[in-house]
């Protein structure tokens, strides 16, 4: 080769790289608006606008951040245990995680629902669904804490829920995995799928005052695979609607085999006349196990009771409760507007957006404008209950949030983008780039009838490159945009616990005035409770022993304890004296087959723990209480079963006998 | 010897009565500010009761071995209802007679109650603010915590502020207005 060859294609190499690499995107600074630091700074000691309720995902937990700050304030343990907060290690939290299959500390949280009057955020609690073992949680929104968790019997894959009507008359979980009833025989060949598997919707009452929860009745229904729902309101209250995708009732390899239908459903529930038939009692009443936990503020301590019976309702009994309108395809996200006027579903692998009118719909079903029915169910007209398609919205469409102002706003999985679009003409007005492969979609009150708009908030499944690697596992991320404006701005990105599906956000002032400060010492009814440093003790009940332990800035009442023998279980109840906002004392013991315990002010908390050896045990305050707390320690002692030391305990007092022995 | 006005008996019964209302409220609060208590410790002092935040400000004290504050440690808590009740009878009774001497001697009597309420508060805040435990787990050499009677003093990491509380006020604006009202009266009798 000569010389001047060479030049010629060393020159023509760096034509081709140059041209490459300005082929590469955009740098992702350029889509940040140059304000974006100002809008989303809260300066320190400032309160954030709104609080972000957040579904953990296979974190099994519910976390708190502040918009548009993205700060995290809180982990609140739902289904996983927390040993940090002692959840699921303290006598008092285990029960919460009961279930007809025993203790069960781990589940896949997917969606939130905040409870709502007149359609209207109210403030008082956040539910949420536990995907793996059927169950519904519901977390008190003045403590940040769970309240309740209702196992789902005749269910599996509970992921169609919480959603929520618009008075929190219900609260919905409908079945991801159809399965053999439990009334039936469920040992059978799973290729028997079409003729052994049902799927169910379940009703859950929530009480006006209390909240507590309560299967009000259950629809048995053809076995396909119920994704997501949403209420009626206004026009629409009174109905639920539940996408659904494998009409074909496939069993295996889903990815192909549920995907053959061109169009599956939008369910459409008439719970009203549901109600009706229950009271006509056209329900039966099936056989069931399923567990029912509640946490009693008042006792500190949950309990686990085993219910026993659900109300069926079949559809074949209940003419006009339930209709199926043809949705493209495998639809997944199932939203309706602000009006109530229009649901949106959202088909993963549909080259369109369908909006439906709740109106057509009600006009259809008075015209019996069925194209036919499915498993005994009519199905009614596409082209009958078509408000009209968004056309070319990008690929994978997923979810649907509104604004108060006629906007709809759609994540789109496949594009990683969020797309804006009217909802009156179903013109596409923007689109944002997401990092990357959006799934849920928040904006400020977007499922209710007045959302409060300003944000959306897109929760991602992938970072890739998005922040500092942290080896094979990555964070999934929020991204925060300003839709304040005609065109959405991307103003923050921030990592979040878990993977974060579903999410609620809610204004700041309408939840922090409730928030519980500390329980009032005297109003306890724990039966373990210690009422002052005087009523500190030890008891010993067989091999059980029980220390009535006190903490207060800064020590432990008893700090010494001996008598304890090998064999012997010990029940340290624990309870916090303090009177004060902020002051939670912490409570572990070396060697401890548990967590800790981390004790609010005027609660009592136990940990149960079975020494192994014989010797000499210090225990301390975990959490950093007071000037003096590395002196909140003590000790306890073990003693072989057959020395004979007496059981005794004291603070203070426990001084060397004969000091002038040691000279 | 000439006696009140019938606009200055009435000024004076007013005022006396006004009292009846500091019974309903505190007379004096003791404020405490830190960098971990932004929104502040109160305490009140009634008549015949202490309010506020006293069982944390006791959880605090105990680190500097202070005694504990608490209402049944104070005789003056038993007593001061009554002695009230005859400062206001006897305003009332000069309403009534509408004697000037006994005016006269109301306002020494109020100059020297207030003297002796001071010093009882000075002498309490004294015996809290040097007489502590040995075994305080934070003893700071030279350091004693007796709160100001009146204004602001920093001690360790606390801002204590004393000030009257609204019945305080009610009480030492009753007074200063009889004490006006005596003034005008012994004017106008000078003049006559």
């Amino acid at each position: 080769m000569r010389q001047s060859e060479l030049k010629t294609l060393s020159l023509l190499a760096i034509a081709f790289a140059t041209t490459v690499f300005s082929c590469k995107p955009k740098n992702v600074s350029t889509t940040t608006s140059g304000d974006a630091a100002e809008k989303v700074y809260v300066a320190p000691g400032k309160y954030d606008e709104f609080y972000n309720f957040v579904s953990g995902g296979f974190s099994g937990q519910m976390t708190v951040y502040g918009i548009p700050s993205g700060r995290l304030f809180k982990v609140i343990p739902v289904f996983s245990v927390d040993p940090e907060k002692g959840y699921g290690y303290s006598e008092e939290t285990k029960p919460m995680l009961n279930t007809s299959h025993g203790f069960v500390p781990w589940d896949d949280l997917h969606h939130i629902a905040l409870s709502e009057t007149d359609g209207i955020h109210d403030g008082r609690w956040a539910f949420a669904n536990g995907n793996n073992t059927p169950r519904l949680a519901r977390v008190d929104m003045k403590t940040f804490r769970t309240a309740e968790i209702l196992e789902i019997p005749n269910s599996a894959g509970n992921h169609s829920s919480p959603f929520i009507t618009e008075n929190s008359e219900y609260v919905i979980a409908g079945t991801r995995f159809a399965v053999p009833m439990p009334d039936t025989d469920t040992d059978v060949p799973i290729n028997t799928y079409k003729d052994n598997f049902k799927a169910t919707i379940s009703l859950i009452s929530v009480d006006k005052e209390s909240g507590k929860m309560n299967i009000a009745f259950q629809i048995l229904l053809p076995g396909v695979d119920f994704d997501l729902a949403r209420a009626g309101k206004g026009k629409s209250h009174g109905w639920f609607f539940v996408s659904c995708y494998n009409t074909e009732r496939a069993n295996t390899l889903l990815e192909v085999n549920s995907a053959k239908n061109d169009k599956d459903f939008i369910m459409a529930v008439n719970w009203k006349k549901a109600e009706e038939y229950v009271k006509a009692g056209k329900g039966i009443k099936k056989s069931v196990n399923y567990a029912h936990n509640t946490y009693d503020e008042h006792t500190h301590s949950a309990t686990s009771v085993m219910e026993k019976e659900v109300i069926m309702l079949d559809p074949k009994d209940c003419p006009d409760m339930i209709y199926f309108m043809p949705c493209p395809k495998n639809p997944h996200g199932c939203d309706t507007d602000p009006t109530g006027e229009y649901i949106v579903g959202s088909g993963k692998l549909a080259a369109v957006i369908p909006v439906f009118s709740f109106t057509k719909m009600l006009d259809a079903i008075d015209k019996k404008t069925f194209e036919g029915n499915y498993a005994g169910i009519p199905v009614l007209k596409y082209d009958a209950v078509l408000h009209g398609e968004v056309k070319k919205p990008g690929l994978g469409p997923l979810h649907t949030e509104f604004d108060a102002n006629g906007n709809a706003y759609t994540s789109m999985f496949v594009s990683s983008e969020v797309v804006k679009w009217r909802v009156s003409d179903l013109q596409v007005l923007d689109r944002v780039p997401t990092y990357y492969s959006v799934g849920h979609l928040s904006v400020p009150g977007g499922p209710t009838k007045k959302p409060w708009g300003k944000y959306l908030i897109a929760y991602n499944k992938i970072t890739k490159d998005r922040y500092l690697p942290t080896g094979p596992e990555l964070c999934q991320s929020a991204q925060l945009y300003d839709i304040s404006g005609d065109k959405m701005k991307m103003i923050l990105d921030f990592p979040t616990i878990g993977e974060p599906h579903y999410a609620e956000a809610i204004p700041a002032d309408m939840v922090s005035k409730n928030s519980v400060k500390f329980f009032k010492i005297e109003e306890s009814k724990h039966p373990y409770v210690t009422m002052g440093e005087k009523e500190a003790k030890v008891e010993r009940k067989g091999n059980e022993v029980h220390v009535y332990m006190t903490a207060i800035r800064s020590h432990l009442t008893p700090d010494n304890i001996e008598g304890v023998k090998l064999g012997d279980i010990v029940y340290f109840h624990v309870t916090n004296l303090e009177q004060d906002w902020d002051v939670p004392h912490g409570f572990a013991i070396k060697g401890a087959n548990n967590a800790e315990l981390l004790v609010m002010p005027g609660e009592t908390q136990t940990l149960a723990w079975k020494p192994e050896k014989v010797g000499v045990y210090p225990i301390y305050c975990t959490d950093f209480c007071s000037a003096l707390h590395q002196e909140m320690q003590g000790y306890i002692r073990i003693s072989a079963p057959n020395k004979n030391v007496p059981l005794q305990f004291s603070t203070g007092t426990n001084q060397p006998k004969f000091e002038e022995d040691k000279f | 010897m000439q006696k009140l006005s019938g606009l200055s008996r009435v000024i004076i019964a007013l005022c006396s009565l006004a009292i009846i209302a500091s019974y309903f409220v505190p007379i004096w609060r003791i404020d405490l500010f830190a960098p971990q208590y932004p929104e502040g410790l109160m305490m009140n002092i009634w008549f015949h009761k202490l309010t506020g935040d006293v069982d944390i400000i006791n959880g605090l004290n105990h680190y500097i071995g202070m005694k504990k504050i608490s209402a049944d440690m104070f005789p003056e808590f038993t007593y001061l209802i009554y002695v009230v009740a005859a400062f206001i009878i006897y305003g009332l009774l000069i309403a009534i007679t509408g004697s000037r001497k006994l005016l006269f001697s109301y306002l020494v009597v109020s100059a020297l109650g207030g003297v002796l309420a001071i010093y009882d508060f000075y002498q309490w805040t004294y015996d809290y603010g040097h007489h502590l435990s040995p075994d305080a787990p934070i003893q700071v050499p030279g350091m004693s915590y007796q709160p100001p009677i009146i204004g602001h003093k920093q001690l360790l990491n606390f801002d204590a502020f004393s000030m009257p509380d609204v019945g305080g006020y009610i009480v030492a604006g009753s007074v200063v207005i009889v004490g006006i009202v005596w003034f005008i009266e012994w004017r106008k009798h000078k003049k006559a």
